[in-house]
């Protein structure tokens, strides 16, 4: 066990190393610099110059990276060519929103889809099983985009149970900030409602067939015992290699909500800096994101384990 | 019991049946299960009756296909929940399992009725680990604590031959070989000391030289514990020094059922010869063929008129074809069979016209004469045997 979770965090250290370097190549490659976006189009060619001195722009690409990565060892991250900022501190205001987001979201997705396959899985083919797995499909199929609009017409501007857009920071009041994360985190649960009831759903009837179902039958065992002592934790594979995917696309995958309600999280930021070519604050939070997402699957990884003690040995 | 001298594994079926108290602990009655499924209704048993006595073994054989497997679930009752239509009468110990209530069921489940499974690999929990699947029935049908419900699953292990079972009891199923596996769900199947259990191949997953161990192990537990088994299998060498009496499945029918001595010394039913004859014989010489049955069993959605045997039989006459055979007795009540021109010394009573008739002289030359009773028999004419009360 401790072999296995020490090999998975060298694998984490190689990739990190790995995303520093693609997330640095990734924005110098781009075509365009930040002294359009800072100077205008219509600047000389000479005060071009001056700009990029100062930014250390006029580097070999090897050496900006050495001293990008040397500062981050440093805890620096840089900052922003445009407004300044230091990107630590654009990171550790927006990502606790994302956070936030993320995990209201998939709170709700787990807490609908899990207790609705249990249900199901037991009688498939019922009506409530296909009620259920059309509803899902319906889900799958409306992005964001389209679910957010919806509910901001209905529940913000129709009923006005919720604010349309704004933030609350949760540190000021608890139950504001929740308040007004109720519509994003709904707007980008459904998709994960859908992906996760589909797959337990498919796999709790598959496992429901197997022989050591069968066998937990004959010991006399009750369907509820069953289900949850037998059936539950061998269902859960696929559900939680998914969930690991998917809350990992999410933490820079939620730019359309974050704009479509004004909230203040990375997702945001990272696609304003990326149009400006500002070249530290796309490079620190594609870092920071990509290895928090690696480190989800790490985390994913850990889980597996506990669920499924085969999993060590290979 | 009085046979507790005898060897593991030959216990002579006579003694054993008089030594077995009046009533049978199974009464099987006109049994029928079927599977709807798209393509029509599959009938996978279709009327079978039989009787287990407390402490005996049932061996049921039949290819696959033949419809044991679901028999040996359709006893306990253990069938999928949809589409499945089941009916007759199933009485255990007095109790008619057909009418119990789930509630019901599950307090005999694992308690006084309990099965071993066919696939070690796949009939234990991958992700539980193997003393938990033993306490788990101890604690809910015998209402151990933890405690000793742990202790018992130990001495458990410990007795199907699992070396340090204490340590062993925390492992996971995928850590042991399947031999151990399949010691592991005999341990499972026996927790409670149930009076039945249902063996359904037990070892057919396993190494040739771990088979024998697993079914000697099963006949000492079974002696010490006073159990009955039901051994099914597709094997007659399985069954043959282990059942008390043999029951041989075609189609989802019984075809042959005796004791198992007569079974194999006065065979009746073509389709059991040719199961025998399957056998590879360490007699035979040096790359002697295989002797095996051509073509399939039958569709059992669509199964043929008359016998069911009758388009892989060598025997077949126009009346096979035509009409099925009852299941009926000829000499001693306890042998009945189902079919038109029983053998008699392992050569067919059918009319010789046959272009088979070569075949015949492969039949077993070795057949005890003394164990064909019947002398009523007039096979010359090829008339059917005089049917008797069954």
């Amino acid at each position: 066990m401790g072999k296995y979770l020490a090999r998975r965090a060298a694998q984490l250290l190689v990739v990190s190393f790995i995303i520093s370097v693609l997330a640095f190549l990734l924005v110098h490659l781009l075509p365009g610099d930040p002294s359009v976006t800072i100077l205008g189009t219509n600047d000389t060619e000479a005060n071009r110059a001056i700009l990029f001195k100062q930014l250390g722009l006029d580097k070999p690409l090897w050496q900006q990276y050495i001293t990008w990565v040397t500062a981050i060892f440093h805890g620096d991250l840089g900052q922003s060519y445009l407004n300044h900022l230091p990107v630590t501190q654009i990171l550790t205001t927006g990502f606790p929103v994302d956070l936030e987001l993320i995990v209201i979201s998939q709170i709700i997705a787990f807490s609908v889809a899990i207790p609705l396959a249990l249900v199901v899985a037991r009688k498939p083919n019922q009506p409530l099983d296909t009620a259920s797995s059309t509803a899902a499909f319906g889900l799958l199929a409306l992005p964001p985009f389209v679910v957010a609009p919806i509910m901001v017409a209905v529940f913000a501007v129709g009923l006005g149970w919720f604010p349309a857009t704004g933030w609350v920071p949760l540190t000021q009041s608890f139950t504001e900030n929740l308040h007004h994360m109720i519509l994003p985190s709904l707007a980008i649960t459904a998709g994960s409602i859908a992906v996760y009831y589909r797959l337990f759903r498919s796999d709790l009837i598959a496992t429901l067939q197997e022989d050591f179902i069968t066998m937990a039958r004959s010991k006399g065992l009750t369907n509820r015992r069953i289900m949850w002592r037998h059936a539950f934790r061998p269902s859960t594979f696929s559900l939680l290699a998914a969930a690991g995917v998917n809350i990992g696309a999410l933490i820079a995958g939620t730019f359309v909500v974050e704009f479509l309600f004004a909230l203040p999280g990375i997702g945001y930021s990272l696609v304003q800096a990326v149009y400006q070519r500002d070249y530290l604050v796309v490079q620190g939070i594609s870092l920071v994101v990509a290895i928090a997402f690696v480190l989800i699957q790490f985390i994913v990884d850990f889980i597996f384990t506990v669920v499924d003690p085969r999993v060590v040995r290979e | 019991m009085s046979q507790t001298t005898e060897p593991i594994g030959s216990v002579s079926p006579s003694e054993t049946a008089s030594a077995a108290d009046g009533k049978p602990l199974l009464i099987v009655e006109d049994l029928h299960t079927s599977f709807r499924t798209t393509r029509g209704t599959v009938r996978a048993v279709d009327g079978v009756s039989f009787e287990v006595r407390a402490g005996t073994t049932l061996g049921i054989v039949g290819e696959s296909g033949s419809g044991k497997t679901v028999l040996s679930r359709s006893v306990m009752g253990l069938l999928p929940v949809r589409d499945v239509v089941r009916s007759g009468t199933v009485i255990f110990d007095g109790r008619n399992v057909t009418e119990m209530s789930d509630a019901e069921l599950r307090s005999v489940w694992g308690a006084e009725l309990s099965m071993i499974f066919q696939d070690p690999m796949t009939a234990l929990n991958p992700v539980k680990r193997i003393g938990r699947q033993i306490t788990e029935s101890l604690r809910l049908h015998l209402d151990m604590d933890k405690k000793e419900a742990d202790r018992t699953a130990v001495e458990l292990l410990r007795s199907v031959g699992i070396p340090s079972p204490e340590q062993r009891a925390k492992w996971y199923p995928f850590q042991l070989s399947g031999g151990m596996r399949q010691r592991v769900m005999i341990a499972i199947a026996l927790a409670c000391s149930p009076r039945l259990v249902m063996a359904d191949e037990p070892t057919t997953g396993l190494d040739v030289t771990v088979q024998a161990q697993i079914l000697d192990l099963l006949a000492d537990l079974q002696r010490d514990r006073h159990m009955a088994v039901i051994l099914v299998t597709h094997d007659l060498g399985v069954v043959a020094n282990r059942a008390d009496e043999i029951i041989v499945m075609y189609a989802g029918r019984i075809v042959e059922r005796a004791p198992t001595a007569k079974l194999f010394n006065d065979t009746k039913m073509p389709y059991t010869q040719a199961l025998m004859d399957s056998i590879p014989r360490l007699s035979d010489p040096s790359g002697a063929r295989l002797t095996a049955i051509g073509g399939r069993p039958p569709d059992l959605i669509n199964p043929p008129t008359g016998c069911r045997f009758a388009p892989r039989c060598v025997y077949a006459q126009d009346k096979c074809r035509e009409s099925e055979p009852p299941l009926r007795t000829v000499g001693s009540a306890d042998h009945t069979f189902a079919c038109w021109y029983p053998l008699v010394d392992g050569v067919s009573t059918a009319p010789p016209s046959s272009t088979v008739a070569v075949d015949l002289t492969l039949s077993k030359a070795t057949t005890d004469p003394s164990a064909t009773t019947q002398t009523d028999t007039k096979p010359a004419d090829g008339a059917p045997v005089a049917e008797e009360q069954s």
